[in-house]
């Protein structure tokens, strides 16, 4: 018989009209790395909430260890040795990574003796799992994947045994996500368990044990990952065909519809962020912008978007120089209005405001469109009546126009947003990875709702760190490196190793 | 309840059974130190309601109070809703006061009173608004934080008024730190005269038009923020300045803007209070209402029912506070104020204090 670490039975919950989790059962083995996979709002987050302790089930119960449990709150959870890592980070940025992981749990009157211990601990960590973090450098200045790897330290240093990680992937670059599965391993070698949500086919097939399959609520298969392959997968979780690739006609680009020329950024610090770009994106045409996160692709994305000035340079959109535009609006607003929309790579910093209603996000950045307002006051029937449009076409669950941004489940916040900005039918579509946390089904739909809008005429610039989605959406492909473009490849003679070169900032 | 946990009680709940226990829970420790004092609790609060609503001249001055707590409750939610937390009422409504009495004391005996009344208006609003642009341009521009600002600009406003009505605007001859008496033009109609004009007979009080704008400043409100465009870019930029800015909101005017309403807002305070009941100006006409205003709006969570409600809680507590003091002079003025102190503490800062036993009963009572 095989020990169990976790062992949910008949957990419900429910939260006004929605049933988040229906009868859920799964037991998960000591040791072992567990995948729980399933559309977006099938509630996975929901259930590792309930373990984690944010949130009380309804019904059912738990059991650690083989211990019946009720966890009222993340400190029981964490003392039952339960650790989450969140995906949006609950750090100090102020602080040094040391200071972080042992806020909470100081241990003793003075600080000072606490911390050596501390630091010796989490040495011992570092070492035992390969983290490589250094414990004295400030968190705000460490990148995402680094970060991450600090909220780890900070579950074991607590003493978890189960890990859980709601979308880890989301925000990574593939090294990071292959150094983070190093990382899984030695934890499972260690005879830690892990609970791993992710929406990657492949992250599941590569290094989880056994996979749960959710979907509306419930669970509809316990599969040990050797014996299904991602097919088999993809079809429990959709409940029918996905096609994983993107069906796309040859096509011939028209007239350039944004050209950019000689663009530089520079920040306060005298660091090229942006260094000399010339580009062209065309109607009819999807431009991939290929690289490691964090060279440029972000700035570019906002200077285009008039979010950000550049210092210099030329942004040309239908033979005009965007740059020498006067107007009383912020730059945002008037390209907006000249039909360049952006999908903002961070959807819930920038792209959403989460505690108002869904139907109020529609409109974020339209608020001015005429046919929405009568007198200066919004018709709410219009609002509504376009965002059960958005809800109906891009499936967004639950069909709840009232419901605020926040509490839909990742994958269905970002329809919103892309919803949003297709409806405006722009010339040009700016979007950052437009599928971060997106279940496959959705990523099938929205990859060919972009190729449409490429059939259509449009031109597209699209930035994702997931080299197989710019493998399959671009005509063309720029890689970018330190803020310069290091690279151009036809898309059809492109592959990942000659782009894993250019990313390294190999030039030409 | 833990912090960012949502609330699993019905909304309705949260809005009525939390706030009345609340207000009870702050009753009982005023109760307890009534006693203390050597009073008897429950004779005392039937003073203080009965001189509040008892009467129809206590219900009168109740709601003369209520409307300048209207005002700032407003003034101070319009703020909040851009993010912005404007502890400056009492700095503005006092400005809008120097407004008026600059506009009245110039030609309150050449302009009839359909157009003085009017000018008088757009001076307090401007005052007001002027008031609060400065820390709202220096939050927006320079990044001074508002709260510090605003607490600077009460003190310089009153400083600044002590000076003038000393030095410049004080009666001839007068002892006292007040101007002169306004002309008849300048005087804002009390409803009991309008009242009698039509045959109906009220109790005399100060009570006056003012109040049915702020009743008409509340569905405006209303409408402005949750309704508008620019209401919601106001929220946006409240809630979330990443969203703004990638909305192409412009967020620096769009604070200096809110800025400026919520200070003509706390403007009509000094209209209610001078052009509706002193008829002059002194230095101490404000008295406290625009801090008032930050606690009317806590309490009614910045929507206008809400402070409809609570500024009518304050202005009864003000009300039936004068006539408790009246009867009973153990309990004076600071008594008075201890007690709004306790409802602030009780339904503002510790508004939750009964979520979760609330929630407990509700769980129990679904689970049946
Ligand atoms: N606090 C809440 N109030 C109301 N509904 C909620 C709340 N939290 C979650 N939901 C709803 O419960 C359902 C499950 O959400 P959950 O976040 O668990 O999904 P998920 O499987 O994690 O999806 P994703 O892959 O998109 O992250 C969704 O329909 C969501 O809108
Ligand atoms: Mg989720």
């Amino acid at each position: 018989m095989t020990d169990f670490a976790i062992e949910l039975a008949g957990i419900s919950k429910r939260f006004g009209a929605v049933q988040a989790n229906r009868d859920v059962t799964m037991h998960i083995a000591k040791g072992s790395i567990h995948g729980i996979i399933g559309e977006n709002g099938a509630g996975k987050s929901t259930l590792m909430s309930i373990l984690y302790g944010y949130y009380q089930a309804d019904g059912g119960s738990i059991r650690v260890n083989g211990q019946e449990v009720r966890i009222r709150n993340s400190q029981e959870a964490i003392r039952l040795g339960i650790g989450m890592v969140h995906q949006h980070f609950m750090l100090v940025d102020t602080f040094t990574v040391l200071e972080n992981i042992v806020l909470g749990a100081e241990g003793g009157l003075l600080l000072k003796q606490g911390m050596e211990q501390a630091r010796a601990h989490l040495l011992q960590l570092n070492r035992d799992y390969s983290l490589e973090v250094d414990p004295d450098a400030l968190v705000g200045e460490l990148g995402v994947g680094l970060q991450q790897r600090v909220e780890i330290l900070k579950a074991l240093y607590r003493g978890a045994d189960v890990l859980i990680l709601d979308e880890p992937t989301a925000v990574l670059t593939p090294q990071e996500a292959d150094h983070l599965f190093c990382i899984l391993r030695a934890l499972r070698e260690q005879g830690k368990t892990v609970i791993l949500i992710t929406h990657k086919l492949r992250e599941v097939m590569d290094i989880t044990d056994a996979v749960t399959v959710m979907r509306a609520g419930t669970v509809v298969g316990n599969v040990r990952t050797a014996e299904v392959d991602k097919e088999k997968l993809a079809d429990l979780m959709v409940g029918r065909k996905v096609s994983l690739k993107v069906d796309k006609a040859e096509r011939l680009p028209g007239a350039a519809v944004l050209e950019v020329r000689d663009l530089n950024l520079t920040d306060a610090r005298g660091v090229k962020l942006l260094d000399g770009l010339n580009f062209q994106v065309r109607a009819g045409e999807i431009v991939g912008i290929a690289g490691v996160s964090g060279n440029g692709q972000s700035e570019l994305l906002e200077v285009l978007a008039g979010m950000v000035e550049p210092s210099s340079g030329e942004v040309r959109y239908h033979d005009q120089d965007l740059l020498l535009e006067k107007s009383s609006q912020p730059r945002a607003a008037l390209y907006r209005q000249k039909g360049i929309a952006h999908v903002p790579e961070d959807r819930s910093r920038e792209g959403l405001v989460k505690s108002f209603p869904m139907f109020e996000n529609a409109i974020l950045g339209y608020h001015n469109d005429k046919t929405i307002s009568r007198r200066g006051l919004f018709s709410r029937q219009a609002l509504l009546a376009r965002t059960r449009d958005f809800i109906r076409q891009f499936d967004i669950r639950p069909d709840n126009a009232q419901l605020r941004v926040g509490l839909l489940s990742g994958g269905n916040q970002q329809k919103v947003v892309l919803a949003r900005e297709i409806h405006a039918n722009p010339d040009l579509l700016l979007i950052g990875q437009p599928t971060r946390g997106v279940d496959i089904g959705a990523i099938e739909f929205i990859h060919r709702r972009l190729v449409e809008l490429r059939d259509a005429g449009k031109a597209i610039l699209l930035v994702s760190v997931e080299l197989e989605e710019i493998l399959a959406l671009s005509d063309r492909i720029l890689v970018m490196a330190g803020g310069q473009i290091s690279g151009e490849v036809a898309a059809k003679e492109a592959d990942t190793l000659s782009l894993g070169l250019l990313m390294g900032g190999h030039k030409q | 309840m833990k912090f960012g946990q949502p609330s699993t009680l019905p909304r309705w709940a949260q809005l009525s059974v939390l706030p009345v226990l609340n207000l009870l829970a702050a009753l009982l420790v005023t109760g307890f130190v009534t006693w203390l004092i050597g009073e008897d609790p429950w004779e005392c609060l039937q003073l203080l309601v009965s001189g509040a609503f008892g009467s129809g001249e206590g219900i009168g001055y109740t709601l003369f109070y209520t409307t300048g707590f209207i005002f700032t409750g407003l003034a101070v939610a319009t703020a909040f809703h851009a993010g912005l937390f404007n502890i400056g009422g009492e700095g503005q409504a006092y400005l809008a006061g120097l407004g008026v009495t600059l506009v009245v004391l110039a030609f309150d005996h050449t302009l009839p009173p359909l157009v003085l009344v009017p000018l008088c208006i757009l001076a307090a609003m401007g005052f007001g608004a002027a008031w609060a642009f400065i820390p709202g341009w220096l939050q927006a521009k320079r990044g001074s934080h508002i709260v510090v600002t605003t607490i600077m600009f009460n003190f310089i406003a009153y400083s600044l008024m002590l000076y003038l009505i000393s030095h410049h605007l004080i009666e001839a001859g007068s002892q006292n730190p007040t101007t002169r008496e306004f002309g008849q033009a300048a005087w804002i109609p009390a409803l009991h005269q309008l009242a009698a004009g039509v045959g109906i007979a009220l109790p005399n009080t100060p009570l006056n038009l003012t109040f049915i704008m702020a009743l008409l400043a509340c569905v405006l409100f209303y409408l402005l923020v949750w309704h508008s465009r620019w209401g919601f870019q106001l929220r946006t930029v409240g809630v979330n300045e990443s969203a703004a800015r990638y909305a192409g909101i412009n967020v620096s005017k769009t604070i200096m803007l809110a800025m400026c309403i919520s200070g003509a807002l706390s403007g009509f305070a000094a209209i209610n209070e001078l052009l509706g009941s002193t008829h002059r100006m002194n230095v101490s006409f404000t008295n406290g209402v625009g801090f008032v205003g930050i606690a009317v709006a806590l309490m009614g969570r910045n929507h206008p029912v809400g402070i409809i409600l609570s500024a009518l809680l304050f202005g009864g507590l003000t009300q039936g506070g004068l006539e408790l003091s009246f009867e009973k002079p153990v309990i004076t003025r600071e008594m008075i104020i201890f007690i709004q102190g306790l409802i602030i503490l009780f339904c503002g800062a510790l508004e939750n204090l009964f979520e979760p036993f609330i929630a407990g009963l509700f769980k129990r009572k679904e689970d049946k």
